[in-house]
């Protein structure tokens, strides 16, 4: 008998559980490795190089390259493991979280100062606005 | 004898801790949250705990995805500010209590808590971040602290239940180590909020008011609640507030609320913060 995974029909959401960490585990342990300021400068200075170094998938390596993080989410990203990436590029979790949700930097920031996304039509996938 | 007096809830938004480190508390943005912890400071300084037991959750910077412990307590004589990915944050180095760490160990293992016991550990915002809140910016943190580490990072962290019976058990590790320590015991973390996906943003008034209801008057039965409705209804990270019930296991089934206080937003972040003391 398979595992209840209830969380699956909430929208626009990933939970990041025991079957994608094992789908992620190298992507993620990438991401660890940038919390060394050392790292951080190898993998400016050449970063298709730096992800050779390691072995994650072809679509995970073109998705860290692209930093679609939608993407990298879907193939095992965490969003802790990847903030260490965005962190690297000098962005915020803020900035990180419009680039998720497809809205300027702008419209995210004006949206959470007016109170947030509200649940309502959020809560399950198909569900009526 | 040691004995827990108080308990504090308070999220750990990583912004918070970068306004505090880059002097931009007093920007418009921030006067409303730093301002809702200003009475906190006094409460404080006045309390002035010897120990703060802390439960938060790291974010993937003490523990990777090599070791992921459910539960894991500091033992540690002292505890590095992390470097999270654009260097550690300027924040004193905290300072643990190994002696009392290790006797709640040893306590709480012996009441069915399998506790993952850290010796070297650096600590990231999700500790020092309520540190800042509470404390500001001292030269040296002004007590001693015990780190109880969560996993909220990959799915399931432990049950509402489950934290509740921790904080029981370590209220009775309290109870029992005979040094005269003023302890107190802080909850991080939450409260709705997700960080991840097209549905990053999301906020959830209606449930972190009622959240902080029951949290004060029918812990029991809140604790109940399933991961599911946290996720569904206060977002993906939202399931963080399970660690509340830790620090509101630890003190008496009545309590009195010193303090109450909510902010939406900090960064993608709904804020709450309580304060509430033993009235024994």
């Amino acid at each position: 008998m398979a595992l209840d995974k209830p969380y699956a029909d909430v929208p626009g959401t990933t939970i990041f559980d025991a079957e994608l960490a094992r789908r992620g585990y190298h992507l993620n342990m990438f991401c660890t490795s940038l919390m060394k300021a050392p790292n951080r400068e190898r993998f400016k200075a050449g970063e298709r190089a730096y992800l050779d170094e390691w072995p994650m998938t072809e679509p995970q390596k073109a998705a860290v390259l692209a930093r679609d993080y939608n993407a990298m989410i879907a193939l095992g990203g965490n969003i802790y493991f990847l903030a260490k990436l965005f962190s690297t590029d000098g962005q915020s979790f803020q900035h990180a979280a419009s680039l998720m949700t497809g809205m300027t930097p702008e419209a995210y920031v004006q949206m959470m100062v007016n109170g947030g996304r509200s649940p309502e039509g959020n809560r399950y996938i198909g569900e009526k606005k | 004898m040691a004995r827990i007096t108080a308990g504090v809830a308070t999220s750990h938004v990583p912004a918070i801790g970068a306004a505090v480190d880059n002097g931009k508390t007093q920007d418009p943005y921030w006067v409303p949250l730093f301002k809702g912890f200003e009475f906190s400071k006094r409460w404080i300084a006045a309390a002035k705990p010897d120990v703060v037991v802390l439960v938060y959750n790291d974010h993937a910077s003490a523990f990777s995805l090599e070791i992921i412990p459910t539960f894991a307590i500091g033992c540690a004589e002292r505890f590095a500010p992390a470097d999270e990915g654009w260097g550690p944050r300027p924040v004193p180095v905290v300072e643990g209590h190994p002696e009392f760490a290790a006797h709640i160990a040893q306590s709480v293992i012996q009441q069915d808590f399998d506790l993952t016991i850290v010796n070297k550990m650096d600590v990231d915002h999700g500790l020092t971040v309520p540190l800042s809140l509470m404390f500001g910016q001292p030269a040296a943190w002004p007590c001693r602290v015990i780190p109880i580490a969560v996993n909220v990072v990959q799915f399931p962290p432990p049950s509402g239940n489950r934290c509740y019976e921790l904080g029981k058990a370590i209220r009775r590790a309290v109870d029992c180590y005979d040094p005269d320590l003023n302890v107190q015991v802080w909850g991080t973390g939450g409260m709705s909020h997700q960080i991840q996906g097209p549905r990053a943003g999301l906020i959830n008034k209606e449930f972190d008011q009622r959240f902080l209801d029951r949290l004060i008057s029918a812990p029991e039965a809140l604790a109940a609640m399933p991961h599911i409705e946290y996720i569904r209804e206060a977002g993906a990270e939202g399931v963080e507030l399970v660690m509340w019930f830790i620090m509101r296991g630890a003190l008496d089934a009545q309590v009195k609320t010193t303090y109450r206080f909510y902010h939406v937003p900090a960064s993608s972040t709904a804020v709450g913060h309580l304060i509430l003391e033993n009235a024994g």
